[in-house]
């Protein structure tokens, strides 16, 4: 439990006794089906997983659950930061071809029509 | 699922509209789902595959395409565009008179939600809302308002008039009324008329002869997630594109009445030897009603399906930004989760 004074946690990890660090259940607080149902396809593109997918653990709480399982071991925190980077590639496409567009669009309508 | 060689590319690419219900719904090309595809994540191949238009572009509204790209992510900008692109709006109302008819916290809650021009992306989110109630904010984070207004009787109406817009002076108190107080240095940084509320014509409240407010209002940012009033698009929505096949030709009488099933537009009559014969022009102004699968004769004429990967987007700006500036947003704030959670795995805390 955060004390008085202390930052609130941002990212949990949690792992049953025993178990190998490719099944985590990642806490990310904050956080809601923006993230999480987008990271969970990300994820869930990956050769290496074998099963990724999330709960929002109540309505009143804002935070998700969020659970990776590799196969052969893969440790789970590399797959969250592989899906994290491929999102993040993603964004940074889709915000370039759209910025491109509106310019070209913009451009096409200062020319009067032929 | 039973998945034959035949429709597997449909399941994978298709939503389709029965009529007792919507088939193909969720996304399943995942890796090891169909042999012989390669379903793993390939950012050359997405490149290649992605694709936008702008359809439309005004100050207000903006309609694009955007094709090659899943749900999952398109359904995040939708979510994000509508609650965690910030803006600022009046959270803190102090009223030192009203004497309206409108009650105190009806009439903060009605300030509230008037938008108001100003660039969030030039302030700060104003910290420990709870312990600065009584503080002033700073020029960094806070914009100051005022709306001082009094009605009178105008002493130049006629005597036998009974028009309240001829009676009294100021009764109607629209949002052109609220006035700016710069602080600090607000005034040298952003010039006399970008800050105030969007639109002019906004009514707030109406008053008679000795009736005044007397109000100052404190506006921070804030996005939508925390209320309605920071949300910077009146609508922010995507739909599938349309895709209607003819199975068998449809001719005369029947391609009538295939025509009137679909919007507007949908539908085509070709003149071929002296007979009508119906013809898809353009898919994408259906509605999908499905109004087609109620005729016996016609529903097995018919295929409905939408395509899963295209989406058209369509934003509507409440004034405070661009709708363009909006979309941009929108995903540099998806960008901002991401690195949140990236900065936190790579912090020493972390095992």
């Amino acid at each position: 439990m955060a004390g008085e004074g202390e930052k609130k946690p941002i990212l949990e990890m949690v792992q049953a006794d025993g178990a190998d660090e490719g099944c985590v259940t990642f806490v990310l607080h904050d956080e809601d089906h923006t993230l999480g149902n987008s990271l969970r396809y990300m994820i869930m593109k990956n050769e290496d997983v074998e099963f990724c997918g999330y709960t929002i653990t109540h309505p009143s709480e804002s935070k998700i659950n969020f659970r990776i399982q590799t196969r052969g071991g893969v440790p789970a925190a590399e797959i969250l930061r592989r899906g994290l980077n491929e999102l993040t590639d993603v964004c940074e496409h889709v915000l370039d071809t759209f910025q491109a567009r509106v310019n070209e669009f913009k451009e096409r309508q200062e020319q009067p029509m032929e | 699922m039973a998945a034959t060689v035949t429709n597997v590319e449909e399941i994978r690419s298709r939503v389709i509209l029965g009529e007792f219900g919507v088939k193909n719904v969720h996304t399943t090309d995942f890796p090891r789902n169909y042999p012989g595809h390669d379903d793993s994540w390939d950012k050359q191949k997405f490149k290649k595959n992605f694709r936008m238009d702008i359809v439309h572009l005004d100050e207000s509204s903006i309609e694009f395409d955007m094709v090659g790209i899943d749900a999952a992510i398109a359904n995040a900008f939708r979510r994000i565009l509508l609650a965690e692109v910030p803006t600022m709006a009046i959270e803190k109302v102090f009223i030192y008179n009203n004497t309206s008819i409108v009650q105190d916290e009806v009439l903060a809650q009605r300030l509230g939600l008037i938008p108001i021009k100003a660039d969030p992306r030039l302030f700060e989110y104003r910290n420990d809302v709870e312990e600065s109630a009584e503080e002033e904010g700073s020029e960094i984070d806070t914009i100051k308002l005022q709306l001082k207004i009094k009605c009178s009787k105008n002493p130049r109406a006629s005597k036998d008039s009974s028009d309240p817009q001829e009676l009294y002076l100021n009764h109607m108190v629209y949002s052109r009324d609220i006035q700016w107080v710069p602080i600090g240095n607000q005034a040298d940084v952003f010039s006399n008329s970008s800050i105030g509320p969007v639109y002019d014509d906004i009514l707030i409240a109406q008053l008679r002869p000795g009736q005044e407010l007397d109000i100052i209002m404190h506006c921070v940012k804030g996005i939508g997630k925390d209320h309605a009033k920071f949300s910077p698009v009146a609508t922010a929505s995507y739909r599938l594109l349309p895709e209607i096949t003819l199975l068998e030709p449809v001719e005369g009488e029947m391609a009538e009445r295939l025509k009137r099933c679909f919007s507007r537009g949908v539908i085509d009559l070709e003149d071929i030897n002296g007979k009508k014969v119906a013809k898809v022009v353009n898919s994408r102004l259906d509605t999908c009603s499905r109004e087609v699968l109620r005729h016996s004769d016609l529903k097995n004429l018919v295929k409905l399906g939408r395509v899963r990967d295209h989406f058209i987007f369509t934003v509507e700006s409440t004034g405070i930004l661009p709708p363009e500036v909006l979309v941009m947003e929108a995903i540099k704030v998806l960008m901002a989760k991401c690195q949140r959670f990236l900065n936190e795995l790579d912090s020493p805390d972390m095992e």
